[in-house]
């Protein structure tokens, strides 16, 4: 087994017992990408240099742990990834955008600094400032799926996605709106996580939709994932919206099992427009947690049909308004023909943003303006309420809700990108999480016609210690854990 | 026709914490441009706001202070429109649930006390500065932008449009700035642009009860403009509606060196800021006992500090108005009797003769040569008979000029009252001698005749004569005379 294969529990035992020092850990991971990076085109920058320091560094820790001085914390020398849109102080954030591509941000953001020991290998692709479920929308071209090359690997968080799959890194951080974590480690086969909002401090991360984003990992386990969950989260004083309760020890919650859990399926998730291998693939998984000693309860979740039309309604309102500031003045692209200051604004935000982002900036302005306000954003908030009460409901009769992660298997490149909406349809299942708050993980619970598929699984707020119980009672049943994207092998 | 003008005024004020709103950074007026500024306040990318505590309490205790009630729940939004000096493209303001509301102050012109309502106190974030190589943003070869002003507390106060003439305008604007300034949240220093303020103005035939098309006046920077501001546009479409026009909704710029107020857009024009809940702060609560401790922090207000001039000082209700009503004056009021001032006296001379150079001269007391030192120490020697009323005047005229001690000014230039009994009693002697005929008038029993030879006696010794002593001395001398005739 070579050690880009290793997870981030297994690399962490390497460190402590010196089988394995961070920067053989580097070099394993850095000779995987320049193998396959051509191909998969996950990254939107590496930093070669930077990571040999950080891991140099990481070798004296864990050398002088050994020698018996203070133990540095699991991740320290582990390599990772961070999404495009997580600012990194001296190291360029460009969000998959013009409008940034030469922006260098002069602070990090704080699940950068929590995560200061670690190796930053670079930064990930995505649609651009997060606006997208394919990674077509980059303005540095897509990134591949490492199962299958003419298959997208999902968005947007995409790029750290095909990350952890193709082996790149054994962890990487996204950011998800309304899916962007979970739909592409359903279609790249890796487990990835949206904590509850205001678990993860989004100071440092380039707002999309602020009532909706949240920071998560990606890993190829479950545990793996905890323990870069329990790393990043946790009250920060620079973020007014994040939580000040107590993380739980979900890496021991992992181990639990799910006896007496009750899981509950929303009967409208198995309804039209999935895929029946995936709903086949689902099911089989789910029995499997009975058999594990879990309840299974048919729940109700009668205006999620609505939370699609909601999301599209907040989301971009909120867009509109974070995207606003990129008007060329004090950073980023700037249009130097211009001959007044309003003429240089609307020329830079012309040249600088993509179709997919000036398609939401425009709804999202126009959902907020004078007399629509009502119709579109009240309504919206309105259908928010409506969710939370139903899944309160649902949340009420079981302790997890289990579902299909995306209603189909990764798509082709160009399939749906003529067609916004189909786009649209990718996440689905995912937005509910986004519009309450609550947590919500993807697991790998199979193959489709060679490619990975997605389990769902949300619990109440705060909750992730269920969340991550159940996840890994469907990682064993599985046996996905660990596993490398496999067209690009 | 008759008019009747309808005000409303709009101010805004920056309050003088020592951090700014949403960040940690200084609020320092004046620094090298853009050396307090941080990524938040730069709005960089990413970054997220932290709401101040101190500045909800200073926006809190002004709210309290203007008889407003604090919410219990609270919020803030977004204001969103583009422009240079506005990093993020949004304002983070309080739309529909400002700290506070309904509040109320009291005003008193021409000694008429009049209420005026205060709809709402709410707070929101500076913007940054704009310094054009040029004119203005369009036809300025260059501009820069200094954000060190970007995101200091601001709080907006908007009062009913309960005002009805310029001077009851002026009146509102001192004595907010006298309350303000009493609470201690703010310099309100209209040069520094730390109190600004618009206002809305129409005009409606006497009696009518219905409101005119309002226009709103910007770029007004002092209190004289806003006074001058507001006749000028009252006359301006007075002239528009007699001419047979119809008066447009529009925001007007108030030109100070032309004296008038200049189209600036139409209502049509105007931004549609799309307000909406700012999702990165959550909802703000005030409970009670917040609210009453800040309440327990407010010190006396005019209101209190007037009735306190007419309990402690005698003061008349109209000059204790005029002095509580204006901290500058309370402050050179109280100053004053701190040096020894009589009260009353000084408030006359304030209400008065001060008053009078001041504004012939265009100097704020704050300034003034004749500072409360001084004025205590003249009105001192006039207390004490030292000096005439009619000396004191011109004592205080050069002091006023250019300053020093009255005292010294007095000596210096032989003012010193005559009160030594031999030296006006010669004088008297001489007076007498020189006018034989009012004397022998006075000694035939005119008594009246008295008071010329008092007023020839004043004359002699250049006012320096003390007139009750004058009087006295010169009836002893003639009622002797006539005796001994």
């Amino acid at each position: 087994m070579e050690l880009y294969e290793f997870g981030v529990g297994q690399l962490a035992e390497a460190f402590e017992k010196g089988i394995a020092s961070p920067s053989e850990a580097l070099s394993s991971v850095l000779e995987r990408i320049a193998g396959l990076e051509g191909e998969v085109r996950a990254f939107l920058l590496t930093d070669e240099e930077g990571a040999r320091k950080a891991a140099a560094k990481a070798d004296g820790l864990w050398l002088a742990a050994r020698k018996g001085g203070t133990k540095p914390s699991a991740l320290t020398g582990m390599p990772f990834v961070l999404k495009d849109n997580i600012c990194t102080k001296g190291t360029r954030t460009s969000c998959g955008s013009r409008m940034l591509e030469n922006f260098v941000p002069p602070y990090d953001a704080t699940v950068a600094v929590k995560l200061a020991g670690s190796v930053l290998l670079g930064k990930s692709n995505m649609d651009e400032f997060a606006m997208g479920s394919s990674t077509e929308n980059s303005a540095f071209g897509p990134t591949k799926n490492p199962w299958d090359t003419r298959a997208v690997p999902g968005g947007s968080s995409g790029g750290s996605a095909a990350c952890v799959s193709a082996g790149f890194a054994p962890f990487a951080l996204g950011s998800d709106t309304g899916g962007s974590i979970r739909q592409p480690a359903s279609l790249c086969g890796v487990v990835g996580l949206k904590p509850t909002y205001g678990r993860v401090s989004r100071y440092g991360l380039v707002a999309f939709g602020s009532s909706l984003d949240q920071i998560g990992p990606f890993a190829r386990s479950v545990e793996d994932a905890a323990m870069v969950f329990e790393a990043i989260a946790g009250h920060d004083p620079k973020d007014s919206t994040s939580s000040p309760r107590p993380v739980p020890d979900v890496r021991k919650a992992c181990s639990k099992g799910v006896k007496g859990m009750r899981i509950g399926l929303p009967k409208e998730y198995f309804a039209n427009g999935l895929d029946p291998e995936v709903r086949d693939l689902v099911m089989k998984a789910v029995l499997r947690l009975k058999d594990e000693g879990a309840e299974i309860v048919e729940v109700s979740l009668p205006s999620s049909m609505y939370g699609l039309a909601a999301y599209y309604l907040a989301a971009t309102a909120e867009a509109s308004s974070n995207l606003a500031r990129f008007d060329g003045i004090r950073y980023g692209l700037r249009d130097l023909g211009a001959k007044d200051v309003v003429s240089a604004m609307k020329r830079t935000r012309s040249q600088g943003f993509g179709d997919e982002v000036k398609r939401r900036i425009m709804l999202g302005t126009y959902v907020l303006s004078a007399g629509y306000y009502e119709a579109y954003y009240n309504k919206a908030l309105k259908v928010r309420r409506v969710l939370k009460d139903e899944f309160d409901e649902a949340f009420a009769k079981c302790d997890a809700i289990a579902g299909p992660t995306t209603p189909e298997v990764a798509f082709r490149f160009g399939e749906r990108t003529e067609h916004p909406l189909s786009m649209y349809m990718s996440d689905i299942y995912t937005i509910t999480a986004n519009l309450i708050g609550i947590p919500a993980i993807s697991v790998p619970c199979g193959l489709s016609k060679g490619l990975p598929v997605g389990l769902q699984l949300a619990a109440r707020a705060f909750d992730e210690e269920t969340l991550f119980a159940a996840a890994a009672e469907v990682e064993r049943g599985s046996g996905f854990a660990g596993r490398i994207g496999g067209g690009a092998r | 026709m008759s008019w009747e003008t309808v005000i409303g005024i709009e101010v805004h004020v920056e309050l003088s914490t020592e951090s700014k709103v949403f960040c940690g950074c200084k609020t320092r007026f004046g620094a090298r441009p853009n050396t307090q500024v941080c990524p938040v306040c730069l709005g960089m990318p990413g970054v997220l706001p932290v709401l101040n505590r101190k500045a909800v309490e200073y926006c809190m205790k002004a709210a309290l202070a203007l008889n407003c009630e604090v919410s219990g729940r609270t919020k803030f939004d977004r204001k969103n429109y583009f422009y240079p000096d506005l990093p993020k493209a949004y304002q983070i303001s309080q739309y529909d649930m400002p700290i506070g509301k309904n509040g109320w102050m009291d005003v008193e012109v021409d000694g008429k006390a009049k209420r005026i309502g205060i709809r709402r106190v709410h707070l929101e974030e500076e913007t940054g500065k704009l310094v054009h190589a040029g004119d203005d943003i369009t036809s300025a070869e260059s501009s820069m932008i200094d954000f060190n002003r970007c995101g200091i507390p601001l709080i907006e106060i908007v009062s009913e449009a309960d005002m009805r003439s310029a001077d009851e305008a002026r009146a509102y604007l001192v004595k907010l700035r006298s309350i303000l300034l009493a609470i201690g949240v703010s310099d309100c220093k209209m040069e520094e642009g730390s109190m600004r303020c618009e206002a809305n103005v129409s005009i409606r035939p006497e009696g009518s009860t219905e409101f005119g098309a309002l226009t709103e006046m910007k770029n007004i920077a002092s209190f004289k403009a806003v006074y001058k501001a507001i006749e000028f546009e009252s006359k301006r479409q007075a002239k528009v509606l007699e001419s047979g026009g119809r008066v447009r909704r529009e925001t007007r710029h108030w030109d100070d060196l032309k004296s008038e107020t200049v189209f600036m857009r139409s209502k049509e024009q105007a931004h549609d800021y799309r307000y909406f809940p700012e999702p990165d702060l959550v909802p703000l609560e005030i409970d009670r006992a917040w609210t009453d401790r800040v309440k327990d922090t407010i010190p006396e207000l005019p209101d209190q500090r007037k009735a306190r001039y007419v309990a402690d000082y005698g003061l008349g209700q109209r000059e204790s108005s005029l002095i509580s009503d204006d901290m500058d004056l309370s402050t050179y009021f109280e100053k004053g009797i701190e040096a020894g001032a009589e009260a009353k006296a000084l408030a006359n001379w304030m209400t008065g003769e001060l008053a009078a150079a001041l504004n012939a001269s265009g100097t704020e007391i704050s300034s003034s040569k004749a500072g409360p030192a001084e004025m205590a120490e003249l009105l001192g020697m006039v207390a004490k008979n030292e000096i005439s009323g009619k000396t004191a005047k011109e004592v205080f005229a050069e002091v006023f000029a250019k300053g020093g001690s009255p005292r010294k000014m007095v000596e210096a230039m032989g003012l010193g009252q005559i009160s030594g009994e031999e030296e006006l009693r010669k004088a008297a002697v001489a007076v007498i001698d020189a006018n034989p005929g009012p004397s022998a008038d006075y000694i035939a029993g005119k008594e009246n005749a008295i008071m010329f030879l008092v007023g020839q006696l004043m004359k002699a010794t250049k006012g320096r004569a003390n007139p009750k002593m004058a009087n006295q001395l010169l009836k002893q001398e003639l009622d002797g005379r006539k005796k001994n005739l």
